[in-house]
C-alpha cells in the first residue's frame, strides 16, 4: 500500500471525487493558482481547470454562503476555509443558512457542501489563529463534523463527506499535514461516525481525535513501557454523528476514561462525551472521567509554552497516571 | 349598498392617484395581454388580502412570532415575478410573503405555515420568515438582514456552472445595503459576472431607522464601485418594475451580468406587527402614500383607464381574494400542529433516508 502524506490523501480525495462527479467544485482563498496555502490542492488547477478549481477573493461570508447557494441547486461544492479560524467571519452562512436550510424548509432543500480546512493550535500563530471549532459546529443539529487524525483516514472520511447529502464541515491540521502513513489507492470509504480503536488496551481508555489522537498514542506506549499500564486509545474520527457505541464497548472493557482533547474545557466535545459515557455507562466506571484539554485560555504565542497549553505525550501521560491512581 | 371597489380597503378611492405611466409603453408591457394584466392585477389583490387576513389571525394569537407584512410593497414581488422564466430563480428576505404568491405558491398552505400547522409548506417549521418552494425556483424567505444575498449570489453561479440562461433575482430591503455579506456577495458576482439582478425593496426605514439615518449616498449606485450596471424604479408602478427589471434580467440572462436595481416603494405597517409605528414616522406619511401611490390602486386606475378592469370585476377579484384569503384562515386553523415526533424529521437528509444511509452513529443528542 502507497505511503503518502495526509496532504496527499486529501488531495487524492479531492481529485478522485472531482473526476467522478462533474458537480463537485473545489473553492477557496489560493486554493488554484498559488497551489493552496498549505498545498493541499497542488496540482489540482492543472488536472482540473478553472471551472472546477476556483480562487476566491478573501472574502469568507460571501464565498461560503456563495457555496451554501449553488449547494442547493445541486452544485457540490467543497469549500477550502485557509483555517477553520476564519469560520467566525461567516458563521451566518455555515450555521444559518448551511445548519439550518433543510428544516426551515420543511425538508425541501438540501446542502450537500462541504467546508474543510486546517483547525489546530501549535503553530504559534496566536489566538485568531489557533481555533478548534469542532465543539460550535457540532453544536448545531443538521450539520456533519469530522475531525481525522490519520492519512488514511483523511481520505476515506473526506471521500464519505463530499457524497453525504447533508452539510459536513472537515477539519483538517496544519502539524499533520506532512505525516505520512500507509493509504489505499482508489476507492477508499471510510462511513462518517465510525470512531476507530488506534490501540487495544486494557486499564484504561483514551478517548480522543485529531492530532491528540498522535499524542495519546505516544502516551500510551509510554504508560506500558514505564507502568506497565495497558491503554486502549479509540479516534472518534466523526464528531457528529458520535459513534459512542465504540467508546462504550471500551469502557465495558477497562472501566477507566480519560478524554483527550484539543479543546478549551468549557462545554468542549469532551464535556458532552463525559455525560454520555456517565449517562450510558455508568455501572462500568470505576473512577471519575478524567479529561485532559488545552489549558483553559486563548492560544498562547510564544513557541514553547504554546506546547505545554495543547495536549502533549506527557501532559497525556500525567493526566492517565491520575486517572490510574 | 355597494362600496366602491377599492384596495386600500375602507379607504376612499382618490381620483388624484396618478396612473399614466410612461413605462406602460416599454415592450415587455405593451405585449402583455388582457388577461394577463388582469392576472397581474390579481396577484397583488390576493397578497393584499393575505396580508389582511394574517394581520387578522396575528392580532387573534393564531401566529406566534414575528409578523412582517407585504403590504404596500405587492407591485414590486409581483412586478419582478412576472419576468421570471424557466431558469430565474428567486430568494428573498423575512418580508417573503408577496414573493411567495407572486411565484405561485398556494395560500392555504402559506397561511397554514404562519398558524404552525403541519399542513404548511415548510410543515410548521419555518414560520412567517421562511417560506420555501424549489419547485417553484423560490429559495426562502431568510431571517438574517442581507443573509440570503450570498445564497442568491449562489443560485446564480450554479446557473453559471450548469451552463443554463437564466437568473437568480436576490431581494433584500434597503436596510440590507450595509451588511458586509452583501458587499462580499457583489463583489464575488461582478468578479465572477454571474447571472444575478439584486434588487433593493427600498421602502425607506430599516426597522425603525430612515434611509437618511442609515445609509450615506444613494443606495443602487454603489454598484459603481463593483463596475456594475445598476438602475432604479418605481415600485408602485408595476409597468415601471417589470419595464426596469426585464432590462437587467436579460443582461443577466443573455450576457451574464449582474446588476443592482434600487425599487422605490413604501411599507404601510410596521417593520413587523409588534412594531408600534409610532416613533419614526408620521401617520400623515402614510396616509399620504396610501392616497396618492398605492401600488394597486394605481395599476387599478391604469387597467380601467386602459378598459381592462371595470368597477364590477375589480369587485369580484376583490371578493375572491377575501374569500380565498378567509378559506385559507379556515384551513389552517382546521389543520392538525405538527407533533413533538416531527420535531427531529427535515434535520438530516440522511435521518430522513434510512435505507440510504451511509454513515453510521448517532446523529441526535437526546
Amino acid at each position: 500500500m502507497p505511503v503518502i502524506t495526509y496532504r496527499e490523501a486529501i488531495r487524492h480525495a479531492l481529485a478522485e471525487e472531482l473526476e467522478r462527479d462533474a458537480n463537485v467544485v473545489v473553492l477557496g482563498e489560493e486554493v488554484a493558482q498559488f497551489n493552496g496555502a498549505y498545498k493541499v490542492t497542488e496540482g489540482l488547477l492543472a488536472k482540473f481547470g478553472p471551472k472546477r478549481i476556483v480562487d476566491t477573493p478573501i472574502s469568507e461570508a460571501g464565498f461560503i454562503g456563495m457555496g451554501v447557494g449553488a449547494s442547493m441547486l445541486g452544485i457540490r461544492p467543497v469549500m477550502e476555509l485557509m483555517f477553520w479560524s476564519f469560520y467566525s467571519v461567516a458563521f451566518d452562512q455555515i450555521l444559518n443558512n448551511a445548519a439550518n436550510v433543510r428544516y426551515m424548509s420543511g425538508g425541501l432543500i438540501n446542502c450537500p457542501i462541504v467546508i474543510r480546512g486546517p483547525a489546530n493550535g501549535g503553530t504559534n500563530v496566536g489566538a485568531t489563529h489557533s481555533h478548534t471549532p469542532e465543539n460550535v459546529l457540532a453544536n448545531h443539529p443538521g450539520v456533519k463534523v469530522v475531525v481525522p487524525s490519520t492519512p488514511a483516514d483523511a481520505k476515506g472520511l473526506l471521500k464519505s463527506a463530499i457524497r453525504d447529502n447533508d452539510p459536513v464541515f472537515f477539519l483538517e491540521n496544519t502539524i499533520l499535514y506532512g505525516d505520512k502513513g500507509e493509504v489505499p489507492e482508489g476507492e477508499h470509504l471510510i462511513p462518517l461516525g465510525l470512531a476507530d480503536v488506534k490501540r487495544a488496551g486494557t486499564d484504561l481508555t483514551i478517548v480522543t481525535y485529531g492530532r491528540s489522537v498522535l499524542h495519546s498514542l505516544a502516551a500510551a506506549d509510554l504508560l506500558q513501557k514505564e507502568h506497565d499500564i495497558s491503554a486502549e486509545v479509540v479516534d472518534l474520527r466523526t464528531i457528529r454523528p458520535l459513534d459512542i457505541d465504540t467508546v462504550l464497548k471500551s469502557v465495558a472493557k477497562t472501566h477507566r476514561v480519560l478524554i483527550v482533547e484539543e479543546q478549551k474545557p468549557f462545554a468542549s466535545v469532551g464535556s458532552q462525551l463525559a455525560f454520555m459515557i456517565q449517562r450510558e455507562g455508568f455501572d462500568e466506571l470505576d473512577a471519575p472521567i478524567h479529561r485532559l484539554t488545552t489549558v483553559d485560555a486563548p492560544a498562547i504565542y510564544s513557541p514553547p509554552v504554546e506546547v505545554e497549553q495543547l495536549p502533549n505525550p506527557q501532559r497525556v501521560l500525567k493526566a492517565a497516571l491520575e486517572l490510574m491512581a | 349598498m355597494t362600496k366602491k371597489p377599492s384596495a386600500t380597503a375602507d379607504k376612499k378611492a382618490d381620483d388624484s392617484v396618478s396612473s399614466a405611466s410612461p413605462s406602460s409603453r416599454a415592450a415587455i408591457n405593451q405585449q402583455l395581454g388582457k388577461e394577463t394584466r388582469i392576472d397581474l392585477f390579481r396577484t397583488m389583490m390576493r397578497i393584499r388580502r393575505f396580508e389582511e387576513r394574517s394581520l387578522r389571525a396575528y392580532q387573534a394569537k393564531k401566529i406566534g412570532g414575528f409578523l412582517h407584512l407585504y403590504i404596500g410593497q405587492e407591485a414590486v414581488a409581483v412586478g419582478c415575478c412576472s419576468l421570471m422564466g424557466k431558469n430565474d430563480h428567486v430568494i428573498t428576505a423575512y418580508r417573503d410573503h408577496g414573493h411567495a404568491i407572486a411565484v405561485g405558491m398556494g395560500v392555504n398552505e402559506l397561511m397554514a405555515e404562519l398558524y404552525g400547522k403541519a399542513t404548511g409548506c415548510s410543515k410548521g417549521k419555518g414560520g412567517s420568515m421562511h417560506y420555501f418552494a424549489p419547485d417553484r425556483n423560490f429559495w426562502g424567505g431568510h431571517g438574517i438582514v442581507g443573509g440570503q444575498i450570498p445564497l442568491g449570489t449562489g443560485l446564480a453561479y450554479a446557473l453559471k456552472y450548469k451552463g443554463l440562461k437564466g437568473a437568480a433575482m436576490a431581494f433584500m430591503g434597503d436596510g440590507a445595503v450595509n451588511q458586509g455579506a452583501v458587499h462580499e456577495a457583489y463583489n464575488l458576482a461582478a468578479l465572477w459576472q454571474l447571472p444575478v439582478v439584486f434588487v433593493i425593496e427600498n421602502n425607506g426605514y430599516s426597522m425603525g431607522t430612515s434611509q437618511e439615518r442609515s445609509s450615506a449616498g444613494d443606495l443602487a449606485k454603489r454598484a459603481e464601485g463593483y463596475n456594475m450596471a445598476w438602475g432604479t424604479c418605481d415600485g408602485h408602478d408595476i409597468y415601471d418594475v417589470r419595464a426596469v427589471m426585464d432590462k437587467f434580467l436579460r443582461l443577466a440572462r443573455e450576457e451574464s451580468k449582474p446588476a443592482v436595481v434600487e425599487i422605490r416603494t413604501y411599507r404601510y405597517r410596521g417593520h413587523s406587527v409588534a412594531d408600534p409605528d409610532n416613533t419614526y414616522r408620521a401617520k400623515s406619511e402614510i396616509e399620504e402614500y396610501r392616497r396618492t401611490k398605492d401600488p394597486i390602486q394605481v395599476f387599478q386606475n391604469t387597467l380601467v383607464a386602459e378598459g381592462v378592469l371595470d368597477d364590477a370585476l375589480i369587485a369580484q377579484i376583490d371578493q375572491a381574494a377575501r374569500a380565498e384569503a378567509d378559506a385559507a384562515a379556515d384551513f389552517a386553523e382546521a389543520s392538525p400542529f405538527p407533533t413533538p415526533d416531527d420535531i427531529q424529521k427535515d434535520v438530516y437528509w440522511e435521518a430522513d433516508h434510512p435505507a440510504e444511509r451511509k454513515s453510521q452513529g448517532r446523529l441526535f443528542f437526546d
